[in-house]
């Protein structure tokens, strides 16, 4: 990252104007949350910093310019006697507040070019994931993983059953008894996640089998459209195991809002390990895992799922 | 002499025509045809409100309550095509009817007949393209963008572009009429550096929409013949590119967002005045950030797609472009606010309006900031926060200026004063519910909601069902206004005089209240002092 002194002054200065906006790093979206995760990828602070930054630029210019506002209103009144007076033009404030907002301009461009340039980078990852987006459900496909190829890894990854009953028309069923533990995971969780390592540049390529997604995953900073007949690229390097959720985020049909993204981040020796389990499975019984299942009990116990065409 | 000019209206000294059809379908009289845009518009508004309404009470709390997820979409697409081409922009063509040959002094616009085409042509591509809900297969649900390869899926495609087509040809000939009049009508002494900033900033947006429309039309062709006749402009596996769409797409679709501000940016630029009782601060700046807006408008359209991975350098090009254009937004605002400083204001409803519009839009303008940086986007685009700044920009940005501008002129219009008392009270419930609508929808966005979508996690709820609440009730408050519109037009006692408001100046104010059938047979002589600008020096 292109950081410096410039942009930690303007973060602590953001950071302070934002003390309401509680901002704890969230693997899923929390109740009352009114502000951006920080993310739990290396680069993910980027987008986080840049928001507060930005947001405390335009509540500054925003107070001041509604103060001048609202003191006009109350000043210049005819029912206080307020007689109108007759200039129409100040050369001179003109110049300074065109040339403010200029010098405001460029400081955010600076930040904002720095991280760009850090996320466009895909170079010297270390890994290889491919994700297609299918109407309406995700595909992961391993490509390769610390300069080895991996042979058939790849799997379907959509909304679990119980998400799916629940959110039927006249279901009768609550949205808030879908659970995993204590965490409500309606909508946002798959019958068998992305699994990767902490602290790895991970690189994902990213197309479409049908029209145009976008995979979104709010810890990793960014979302990127999922396009026929395009792969994108974009990575992501988790800086903490964890379950991070996210949405499809372009339009994509009838089921656009019912196919979540879940990533399961694990420590490089626990991924050895599902890596060796899933290499060891025919596909069929790696598709079969459930969201919250541990690959042993998927191999103790493969369960024919018929949706897996 | 101008008998001579205008030979063939041997009607100039008549009132309006007697018979309903030959008054309102056959009419080619401006102010009419204004009345039947703004009615329409109005009409379609609520239309479009209903479809909002029903998105609201489906996202009201967690679970689907209401709809299948495909009438969902539909009704998503058809709120957007609806209120953009049938509520917001006839409105604004609508206002410029009626008022750019009453500030301009002229007796008409340039070509009537057209303009009366240009109007009968929206009612049937609206009942066209609301005809496609009750199709087998269903209206468009791909967005109101129409991306393909999802649009393609869509069985109604051939009547959602054959509407749009229509749409445009009515929009491309109002938008004719309108730099025909300004260019050639003006009375004598009417330069156009004396112009008010209303009739410059509808001027600058005809140019767009000409500029523009083509290119939607085009975009929305090739989706109809790689539908129907097997091109393959955006299908990958014919060799095709989706997302050239886009970007066709986007370079109608950024001029087409400033299309509905900057008649806005004129409105208030008028309002604030007369309210101020003070002359506009630096008109020849004002002037000059619209058209400059304007320009920019054509070289900031793949802001919109900065997470369909464009290469690096058209990412940041697009980013300091886009940037660039809070630079003229900020000096309107500033000169809003320095045209109110040292003025002898009063808030009549009109001006109340303005100053919400000024609020209002100016945080609209923040996020649109805040979006413009890439990195930034990458977590915004797609998600409710973009909802919530698109519809501060144009619902308490665009909507609230046309407000504005209605209760501005509807004493002009209907010669009575409409209620103050009822206009405060709908202003009051729209600046109140419409920021407990939209508020909420940033901090949703920001929390991870993306937008298009008919349920929600639970995380999600609380602001919902506020966002639900404010939709229900700023969608009740504009019955008020249709109840202060009709109060004025037909019931209201008191009489508006010739020059409305206190401290009103322009052509459009000296003549009779309600405007005569045909005003300006004669140009007026025009006196400096009258115009609403008459002394730039600046």
């Amino acid at each position: 990252m292109t950081s410096g002194g410039i942009r930690r002054s303007f973060t602590a200065a953001a950071a302070l104007a934002l003390a309401s906006f509680g901002s704890v790093a969230m693997a899923a979206p929390g109740p009352w949350q009114m502000n951006l995760t920080r993310g739990s990828s290396t680069w993910s602070t980027v987008p986080y910093h840049l928001n507060n930054v930005a947001l405390g630029v335009c509540t500054v210019i925003g107070v001041l310019v509604f103060a001048a506002m609202f003191i006009a209103i109350f000043r210049f009144r005819k029912s206080r006697g307020a007689v109108a007076e007759k200039w129409s033009h100040n050369t001179t404030v003109e110049v300074v507040w065109t040339t403010i907002p200029v010098l405001i301009l460029i400081t955010l461009a600076y930040l904002a070019t720095g991280g760009l340039a850090t996320w466009a980078d895909t170079t010297g990852s270390e890994m290889t994931v491919k994700v297609t987006g299918y109407q309406w459900k995700w595909r992961y496909d391993y490509v390769d993983y610390q300069g080895k190829a991996i042979d058939k890894v790849g799997f379907m990854s959509k909304l679990d059953l119980n998400s799916e009953k629940t959110r039927q028309l006249g279901s009768g069923m609550d949205p808030y008894a879908v659970k995993v533990g204590e965490e409500n995971t309606y909508l946002l969780d798959v019958d068998k996640p992305l699994v990767v390592p902490v602290d790895t540049k991970i690189r994902f390529v990213i197309t479409s089998g049908d029209v145009i997604h976008s995979w979104w995953v709010p810890a990793t900073g960014w979302k990127i459209d999922a396009i026929p007949g395009i792969i994108n690229a974009a990575w992501a390097n988790f800086t903490e195991p964890g379950v991070y959720r996210g949405q499809c985020a372009e339009l994509c049909g009838q089921d656009h809002g019912f196919m979540p993204i879940v990533v399961e981040v694990k420590s490089k020796e626990d991924f050895a390990s599902w890596l060796a389990g899933q290499e060891a499975q025919p596909e069929a019984a790696n598709a079969a895992a459930a969201a919250d299942a541990e690959p042993e009990q998927v191999a103790a116990a493969p369960v024919n799922d018929d949706s897996q065409g | 002499m101008s008998h001579a000019a205008t030979h063939d209206q041997h009607d100039d000294h008549h009132g309006a025509p007697k018979g309903f059809f030959r008054r309102w379908c056959m009419s080619t009289n401006h102010k009419d045809i204004g009345t039947l845009y703004l009615i329409f518009s109005l009409t379609m508004l609520f239309v479009g409100g209903a479809f909002a309404m029903l998105i609201r009470a489906e996202l009201f709390k967690p679970g689907m309550q209401l709809m299948q997820p495909y009438f969902f979409n539909e009704m998503t697409s058809m709120h957007a095509l609806v209120m953009i081409f049938g509520a917001i922009m006839p409105a604004f063509v609508g206002l410029g009817n009626w008022m750019i040959p009453l500030m301009v002094g002229a007796p008409d616009m340039a070509l009537p007949r057209m303009n009366n085409l240009s109007f009968w042509i929206l009612p049937f591509a609206f009942i066209m393209m609301l005809s496609t809900l009750f199709l087998p297969g269903g209206g468009p649900a791909g967005g109101w963008t129409m991306y393909p390869p999802l649009s393609l899926q869509t069985e109604s495609l051939a009547y959602a572009v054959f509407a749009i087509h229509l749409m445009g040809i009515s929009s491309i000939m109002g938008a004719i009429n309108i730099i025909a009049t300004i260019l050639n009508m003006r009375a004598p002494g009417m330069d156009l550096m004396k112009m008010p900033v209303f009739v410059w900033s509808w001027l600058i947006t005809a140019f767009l929409l000409i500029a523009v429309m083509p290119a939607l039309a085009g975009a929305v062709t090739m989706l109809l013949t790689d539908k129907y006749f097997g091109t393959n402009f955006f299908n990958p596996a014919g060799g095709g590119d989706p997302v050239l769409y886009q970007h066709i797409f986007w370079f109608f679709g950024h001029p087409e967002v400033y299309i509905m501000i900057l008649p806005a940016f004129g409105i208030i630029s008028e309002i604030v005045p007369t309210f101020a009782r003070k002359p506009i601060f630096g008109y020849k700046a004002m002037v000059f950030a619209i058209a400059c807006i304007a320009f920019l408008s054509f070289i900031v359209w793949a802001h919109h797609m900065f997470a369909v991975g464009l290469p690096l350098g058209a990412e940041i090009f697009f980013m300091y472009a886009t940037m660039l254009i809070s630079v003229p937004t900020g000096v309107k605002v500033f000169n809003w606010v320095a045209t109110m400083w040292g003025g002898s204001m009063t808030f009549e409803t009109p001006m109340l309006f303005a100053v919400a519009f000024i609020i209002l839009f100016t945080i609209g303008g923040f996020s649109g900031l805040m979006m413009s940086l890439v990195p930034a986007d990458f977590q915004y685009h797609d998600t409710y926060f973009i909802v919530a700044h698109f519809h501060y920009v144009l619902v308490s940005g665009a909507l609230f200026a046309i407000i504005a501008a209605a209760y501005y002129w509807l004493p002009k219009w209907t010669g009575n004063m409409y209620s103050e008392f009822w206009g405060k009270v709908h202003f009051w419930n729209s600046v109140i519910w419409v920021n407990v609508l939209f508020f909420p929808q940033h901090f949703l966005g920001l929390a991870g909601m993306p937008r298009r979508i008919p349920d929600y996690n639970v995380a999600f709820a609380n602001f919902n069902m506020i966002s639900s609440i404010g939709g229900f009730l700023f969608g009740a408050t504009q019955l008020i206004f249709v109840g202060v519109v009709i109060h004025c037009a037909f019931f209201s006692k008191k009489k508006a005089t010739d020059r409305v408001w206190e401290g009103a100046k322009g052509l459009e104010w000296t003549v009779p209240s309600p405007a005569p059938h045909h005003t300006f047979d004669v140009p007026p002589v025009i006196n400096d002092d009258e115009l609403a600008h008459g002394h730039v020096n600046d």
